[in-house]
């Protein structure tokens, strides 16, 4: 089974100024949508929105599915993730905070730590897994921000400039890790970004937000 | 020579486990650490209740716990005495010069302090935290847990530094317990009172110990403060 996304007419101010006007698209099954725009356009603002995190002030953020239309509720917010441009690191080994997701989900021991080593692996952290993560560096808690997202296998993956504040080696390391996604077809990646080489690198579709208004790339 | 003859006749005791000593030191450590574990029982659901909820005069509410860390032992040790004396409210359950009185004596005493440090150990957590446990689909209810978690260093600092405070404690419990030997003679009691009586050893023999009490803990809470403090 896997996740569409629909937005519709999402609206959002804060303090009186509105960031987000009338926001319209859809997010279908699988492929990398990436979303640019110049700081402060309401990119964040609506990957928070679309991931459940915030709420609109108005409009509609719809999940459908072969099993028709989803309510808003945990069941639906365990299929999707939003990874964070700050990754919240808990204060513990690289394996305890990939293993999180699962623990929440009361997913037994050994199916966790399976499933945790081969997330460790797949994004070229399994040699630090059992380092205290809040010691490891910048490139390498972004790459274990994905991790965790990814060992929840989500089927919507909301990555929040996943590689703005990492050195131009992660950076490469966690395109691949998407590009492999990609590849995979089980996730749909969706993405912002300041980079529009990246954009162009990565992107199935390129979205660009201007002024609170989301627009397809010409 | 007194010195050197009453630090001699102290370790004397010390070291071949005097019976009398012995007796003191566990009934200190059970009356606080009873304290401590009633404390820490209703003071870390009252830390998290302010850490994670928000409802009116929150604000005067910890003002006034972060006051009562500082509570008068003397002072607790009187209203807790008037409450318990024969002809106070809770004279019935005859609590009155008994150790179950210095436990009530000593959790007052904690409880804010296990509070207060709990509570700013949980507000002290980057938010970012509670931001990326609800991104991986924890429930309100496993995100207080994990904010909990994260804060486990500066809790665990609370309960220690409470534990710290109500071993060294002598006002309170020596009202409420009224330091009958064999029964509710503690060791600060003791060394207050043989201090008196001019009976130096026995009153230095737990000297020592309480320090090396204290020396424990503080060294404990340096650990935990260090462990708690990892950063790239």
């Amino acid at each position: 089974m896997s996740l569409a996304l629909t937005a519709s007419h999402v609206r959002k101010s804060y303090n009186g100024r509105p960031v987000l006007e009338d926001v319209s698209m859809s997010f279908d099954r699988h492929g990398v949508y990436v979303m640019t725009g110049t700081n402060g356009s309401g990119k964040s603002t609506f990957l928070r929105i679309s991931a459940l995190i915030d709420d609109a002030d108005s409009g509609e953020i719809v999940f459908s599915s072969e099993e028709g239309i989803l309510k808003h509720d945990i069941r639906l917010k365990r299929r999707i993730t939003l990874v964070l441009p700050q990754i919240g690191i808990f204060n513990t080994t690289v394996f305890k905070n990939a293993a999180y997701g699962m623990n929440i989900r009361g997913v037994p021991g050994a199916e966790t730590a399976k499933k945790v080593e081969e997330v460790l692996a797949f994004v070229g952290l399994a040699h630090k897994k059992d380092q205290n993560a809040l010691t490891v560096s910048s490139g390498e808690r972004q790459r274990l921000g994905i991790a965790r997202a990814l060992v929840i296998e989500p089927e919507i993956l909301f990555l929040d400039e996943p590689t703005a504040s990492i050195d131009e080696k992660n950076s490469g390391i966690v395109e691949d890790i998407i590009m492999k996604l990609k590849a995979g077809g089980k996730t749909t990646v969706i993405m912002t970004t300041h980079d529009k080489d990246q954009a162009g690198r990565l992107a199935d579709t390129w979205l660009i937000m201007h002024e609170g208004r989301l627009i397809p790339h010409s | 020579m007194f010195l050197t003859e009453s630090f001699k006749t102290a370790f004397s005791l010390i070291v071949h486990l005097n019976a009398e000593l012995l007796g003191i030191i566990f009934l200190s450590l059970r009356v606080s650490g009873s304290a401590l574990v009633i404390s820490t029982l209703i003071g870390l659901p009252l830390a998290a209740f302010l850490g994670f909820r928000k409802f009116p005069l929150k604000g005067t509410f910890v003002s006034l716990l972060n006051t009562f860390m500082g509570l008068p032992p003397v002072v607790v040790g009187l209203l807790v005495y008037l409450f318990l004396s024969r002809s106070g409210p809770l004279g019935f359950l005859a609590l009155l010069y008994t150790p179950a009185a210095m436990i009530v004596a000593q959790s007052i005493l904690a409880l804010p302090i296990v509070a207060s440090l709990s509570y700013s150990a949980i507000v002290g957590v980057d938010p970012i935290i509670s931001q990326s446990s609800r991104t991986l689909g924890a429930t309100p209810y496993q995100v207080s847990l994990t904010i909990m978690k994260e804060a486990r260093f500066g809790i665990m600092s609370g309960v220690i530094a409470a534990f710290g405070r109500v071993m060294a404690e002598v006002g309170a419990i020596l009202i409420v317990g009224g330091n009958i030997a064999g029964y509710t003679r503690v060791m600060t009691t003791t060394i207050a009172l043989e201090t008196d009586k001019g009976n130096f050893e026995l009153a230095l023999a737990l000297g020592i110990i309480l320090l090396s009490i204290s020396l424990g803990i503080n060294f404990l809470l340096h650990l935990i403060q260090k462990k708690g403090t990892i950063r790239a």
